[in-house]
């Protein structure tokens, strides 16, 4: 009897392991583990049998029946599984092709770079203070020590309305007496981002209108060293912990003594490159400590207070930064400029 | 300023290289340009010039390039405009051919009994080619012209790269030794300065040799200002009246006679050459050298033709104002009118010239010159500047007085400019000088001690060092035990007095000490009260929330033309106008963003499908009685094309039309926290008459926004597809936007939803009914939303439907049916009676 189950028991799993269809399957498993199967024939003819065979026959019988309906179940997941991968391998896209295209919309890259830089001076402590665009001949000039006739008015261009008192600002610099008379006595740190105008040609190197980003910083104890440290602090930030930095003295007539600042060139590391014209250099940045004149015109006592100034192009960056040659790309707002960003 | 290095030699030792001492110059505020080398040697690569900086030019080899001797110049066998040369080169003879006109005159007239002496360039040699525009490098080859062997050149000043001078060969000043290398002989680099108006003192090689000396701790060596006095005395032979003494505060004349009018020798010519100044001749190039070299402009009348003026009798020379319609021809020709604030030089018959900035054309120096008199003077700057600019003439003189001349240059000046030209042209300086000096500036001691050094600097000095660096630009420099007093040099009239003057020193101390000494240090100062800025943290909002619904943001000129913005805003007159415009349709600033947003689509029309731009900026509205114009902040959005860009899956995308705009305006609203606005029909000539609403936010309107009319979009090129955009008051919208907004709690309870369809009139608005349903069913109905619209036959003429989605709900527990269906009841009726409606069955 033993072996006879041995007999059912392998035949059954010889047969189930050639199965391929469900409805195979369903009748493998009436031929072997329904009601008329051989398997349950035994087990209904336990009784039957001489009481010491019963035992072991009984564990032997139930055990094949364990054994025969675990592999069912096996078997039928596998079958279900070869189903699935079936259907599923009919349904092959052609993953090469161009996925859908989100609308997806762009800061200009002048906002983008102003933000970036209005970032990084916010870190260091410098708020954003904004002013008007249209300015008078007293603010734009005058008050930064700029009267009429001042050599100085011949580095700026300007675009004058037809009140001759009133024109479009050159620099953010009347933004420094605006936001200075606003908190006199207290300490500053602001950058003055915004629009500024040139009476130029248009060309490939020149626009009649351009943003600057201005820093000011006043207070008890502002030195030249600490002009140099912020600057190089953000020129590290900017663009890269190990660049490097130059101080060069210029001369602006708002701030005395000044400064320009030249970092290492970003895209050649110094050594030289058609983008810093080989001198490994690139020009970025001016400032100087408050003329003394400019300060007490903000109604803060030169003898008393001292601070720095600098400016910078956002769109002079962002060319340095991608290698544009052309300034007019930034008004022309061409898409295929534009979409690059 | 050109500075050719020779000249800075003679008053400075330098012993850096050409590199360093650009670097030096530059980091000390003195911008080096552009370095021309003009014989002398490339010393290395350029690691520390500015970004600008343009080295350039050519070295001459010294074996190849040597002073040559022209023993005779023959006739060529062959060609009338070629000459053979008899040349010696300090070795030997060679025949050497050329084209040169300036040796026709010595043709065929035997051995010359004074050789001339020249530039002679052997195979071999690199020079430029005379020939060519521009600078093109060539190497001398060997070569037959005409059937005579050449090999070698005498060269003119283009070929050497001195000036662009091709007209003949250089003659080289008799004392040149032949053999010598030519570079050796007069190799020179030309340093082209940039001269800020702080440094104007500088603007003359002695002011750069100067600040080369204080920035190297090197000696100067001052030029002599001894004059060779050989003349009777010039006293009583002209007189001098200062009228205006605050516009003229020095007046310094000499006077030279038996003058030779000719040519200046070579070394002179070369100098002004490369200095940039053409050489004229002996007299005009003795006053020209004498400003390159110190800085005092210098001018030289022709004393006879002052004599004849005034009758023969001695003249006098008087600065003034001009009277009454006085006028003068300028050295340049032109008749000139002259301002009420033009101060003149004057005789007593007539105005001579310009002050400061420009000769007249009858008293200039003429080829029978004999006697000059030489006028060296100090004019107030400002009043310089003002008679340059509205005369709109510029000279070295001007651009040098307008930028201050210290009156102490004047008499320098004469002296300078007599004895060169006693030397170049053999006259002889009468004794003596007439000086009228009414205004000796009075220089004000500044004190400056280490603690302002370390307040202003960072920078710890101590009063010797302090003393010792301003001393090395010529301060007269008093140590105390605390303090340094400086009283600036007589060259110099830019430095201040009181904080103004300290400012000045710590700027002169920090050139001289070194930028680059100075230490990096970060600001001790506590961090200031700080301010929160919500207005441009609402704008980055709004462009973050435009950029997230597919919108690319540009920025266009803020100059627009009267036209454009007359179709924006017809009936506005009022504009901010520019005085000097670059072109008429950049005549006026913009009073709307929508002409320039509309602009853009029309330029990107052909680079793509679809277009969705905006602009956040400002617009220039003038106010009635203020100075100063507004200056609000507007959003101008601008859509065209599909919704999305065609491709393989989608290749005909609907496109975007009034509906797209408004949702991107909600959208905006809604990220911004604030409520929907309100959305009326409205007319604008820009827009399409039906298609077309102006947008109010809690009551305050924000702007119109719609198709723009078809007719308009023509105009722009833009049909067929329509073109919506809308101009909102962004400053509005943003002064709207809340500080914080409430979180409401997720409904622990779930909601009923239900649907519900409404036929109503035309001419009745679809917010009327949603708002109507909203309000009519409170508190349970918590969102009404539109989510279909019909119009049909089956409805009837001049109805819709309208169905709506709507969500009931209570926060603290689940609807019964019975609730819903009271609210709905509720609902229906008050639409049924107050609208007319009538509610669509399923």
């Amino acid at each position: 009897m033993l072996d006879r189950l041995g007999q059912i028991e392998r035949e059954a799993l010889a047969q189930l392991e050639a199965i391929r269809t469900s409805a195979d399957l369903q009748t493998w498993k009436v031929n072997h583990l329904g009601r008329s199967a051989p398997l349950a024939q035994i087990l209904d003819g336990l009784r039957e049998l001489p009481k010491d065979q019963r035992p072991a026959v009984g564990r032997r019988a139930n055990e094949v029946k364990a054994g025969l309906e675990q592999a069912f179940a096996g078997r039928e997941e596998a079958l279900h599984r070869e189903d699935l991968d079936r259907s599923l391998a009919g349904q092959r896209l052609d993953v090469t092709l161009p996925g859908r295209p989100p609308n997806r919309g762009r800061l200009h890259p002048s906002t983008r770079t102003l933000r970036e830089i209005i970032d990084i001076w916010a870190e260091m402590g410098f708020q954003v203070y904004r002013s008007r665009e249209v300015e008078t001949d007293e603010y734009n000039f005058g008050l930064l020590n700029m009267p009429r006739h001042h050599p100085a008015r011949d580095m700026q261009d300007t675009f004058y309305t037809t009140d001759p008192e009133v024109l479009l600002r050159t620099h953010t610099s009347p933004g420094q007496i605006r936001v200075m008379r606003e908190r006199a006595p207290e300490p500053i740190r602001v950058v003055l981002p915004g629009m500024c105008f040139r009476y130029e040609q248009i060309t490939v190197r020149s626009e009649i209108q351009f943003n600057q980003i201005e820093g000011l910083a006043v207070g008890h104890h502002i030195t030249l060293a600490d002009l140099k440290g912020t600057l190089s602090a953000f020129a590290r930030r900017t663009f890269g912990q190990n660049v490097r930095t130059r101080f060069r003295a210029s001369y602006f007539p708002f701030t005395e003594p000044s400064a320009e600042m030249d970092v290492e060139c970003f895209v050649c590391g110094g050594a030289g490159c058609p983008v810093c014209k080989r001198t490994g250099w690139l020009e970025i940045l001016g400032s100087g400590m408050v003329h003394p004149t400019v300060l007490q015109n903000g109604g803060y006592d030169p003898e008393l207070f001292s601070g720095f100034a600098f400016g910078m192009g956002p769109e002079r960056i962002t060319m340095l930064k991608h290698g544009i040659e052309d300034v007019r790309y930034f008004w022309g707002n061409d898409l295929r400029f534009l979409s690059q960003f | 300023m050109k500075v050719p290095l020779s000249w800075l030699r003679e008053f400075v030792e330098i012993e850096v290289s050409i590199m360093e001492l650009a670097q030096r110059l530059t980091v000390a505020g003195l911008e080096v340009e552009e370095i021309r080398h003009v014989g002398l040697p490339f010393d290395g690569a350029s690691p520390a010039t500015r970004q600008e900086t343009r080295v350039w030019g050519i070295a001459w080899d010294p074996g190849r390039i040597v002073v040559g001797e022209i023993r005779e110049v023959m006739p060529h066998p062959n060609a009338d405009r070629l000459v053979l040369t008899r040349l010696y080169d300090g070795e030997r003879e060679h025949t050497v051919l050329t084209g040169a006109p300036n040796l026709f005159e010595f043709k065929g007239t035997g051995p010359l009994e004074r050789p001339l002496k020249v530039a002679y360039a052997k195979a071999g040699a690199e020079i430029y080619d005379g020939k060519q525009a521009g600078w093109e490098k060539m190497i001398l080859k060997p070569a037959v012209i005409r059937g005579v062997e050449s090999s070698s050149m005498a060269c003119s000043e283009k070929e050497l790269g001195i000036s662009d001078d091709h007209e003949g060969i250089i003659f080289l000043d008799d004392a040149a030794v032949p053999g010598t290398s030519l570079v050796g002989y007069m190799g020179d680099a030309v340093l082209d300065i940039a001269i800020l108006p702080n440094i104007a003192r500088a603007a003359n090689v002695l002011g750069v040799a100067r600040e080369v000396a204080a920035l190297f701790a090197l000696p100067l060596k001052e030029p002599s200002y001894e004059v060779n006095w050989q003349g009777p005395a010039i006293e009583g032979r002209v007189r001098l009246e200062i009228r205006e003494p605050e516009l003229n505060p020095r007046f310094v004349l000499g006077l030279l006679e038996g003058v030779r009018i000719g040519p200046s020798p070579y070394w002179v010519q070369r100098r002004l050459r490369l200095a940039g100044m053409r050489p004229i001749n002996n007299i005009v190039d003795a006053t020209n050298y004498a400003m390159l070299e110190i800085g005092e402009p210098l001018h030289a009348f022709d004393y006879d033709v002052l004599l004849r003026r005034a009758g023969g009798k001695p003249p006098t020379i008087i600065t003034r104002l001009p009277e009454e319609g006085e006028s003068l021809t300028t050295l340049d020709g032109v008749a000139r009118k002259l301002d009420n604030f033009t101060i003149l030089v004057a005789d007593s018959a007539g105005a001579l010239s310009i002050g400061g900035i420009m000769g007249g054309a009858e008293s200039e120096v003429s080829s029978s010159t004999t006697r000059v008199l030489l006028e060296g003077a100090a004019w107030n700057f400002i009043n310089i500047r003002r008679t340059s600019a509205a005369q709109a003439l510029s000279s070295e003189a001007a651009y040098r007085f307008e930028r201050g001349v210290h009156p102490a240059m004047a008499e320098r000046g004469v002296r300078r400019g007599l004895e060169l030209m006693r030397r170049l042209s053999g006259g002889q300086p009468a004794q003596g000088l007439v000086d009228a000096y009414p205004r000796p500036p009075q220089p004000t001691p500044v004190a400056v001690s280490p603690a302002d050094a370390q307040r202003w600097l960072g920078v710890r000095l101590g009063t010797e060092e302090m003393a010792k660096l301003l001393g090395r630009l010529g301060f007269a420099v008093e140590t105390s035990s605390d303090s340094v007093r400086a009283i600036a040099p007589d060259h110099r009239l830019d430095i201040g007095s009181g904080v103004v003057g300290q400012a000045d020193l710590m700027e002169e101390l920090a050139r001289v000490y070194g930028y680059d000494r100075i230490p990096e240090t970060q600001i001790e100062d506590r961090i200031p009260p700080q301010y929160g800025n919500p207005e441009l943290e609402a704008e980055e909002r709004a462009r973050d929330l435009l950029i997230g619904m597919g919108l690319q943001e540009v920025v266009t000129h803020r100059f627009s033309s009267a036209e454009r913005e007359a179709a924006q805003l017809p009936g506005s007159a009022a504009s901010v106008r520019l005085l000097n415009p670059i072109s008429q349709d950049r005549s006026i600033l913009r009073k709307s963003l929508l002409g320039g947003v509309l602009e853009v689509v029309q330029r990107n029309d052909r680079v793509s499908d679809r277009l969705a731009f905006f602009e956040i900026g400002p617009v220039f509205l003038p106010v009635e009685g203020s100075q100063l114009p507004e200056e609000p902040t507007r959003l101008a959005i601008a859509l065209r094309g599909p919704s999305r860009d065609p491709g393989w899956l989608d290749p005909t995308p609907p496109r975007m039309g009034f509906y797209d705009l408004k949702g991107i305006i909600e959208g905006l609203l809604d990220g911004l926290h604030l409520p929907p606005a309100a959305y009326e029909p409205a007319e604008h000539p820009m827009y399409h008459p039906a298609k077309c609403t102006r947008v109010s936010l809690g009551g305050r309107p924000l702007g119109l926004a719609g198709e723009i009319h078809p007719g308009v979009a023509e105009g722009l090129g833009l049909q067929p597809y329509p073109l919506t955009a809308a101009e909102l008051d962004l400053g509005a919208i943003l002064k709207a936007v809340p500080p914080r907004y409430p979180v409401r709690a997720v409904p622990a309870f779930p909601p009923v939803l239900e649907d519900l369809a409404f036929i109503v009139g035309s001419d009745v608005s679809g917010e009327r009914v949603r708002s109507l349903i909203q309000e009519e069913g409170r508190p349970l109905v918590q969102e009404v939303r539109l989510f279909d619209l019909y119009q049909g036959e089956s409805i009837g003429e001049g109805k819709r439907s309208l169905a709506f989605s709507i969500v009931y709900q209570a926060p603290e527990r689940t609807l019964t049916d019975d609730e819903v269906a009271k609210t709905r009841e509720r609902i229906v009726r008050r639409v049924s009676t107050e609208l007319g409606a009538r509610l669509r069955e399923a």
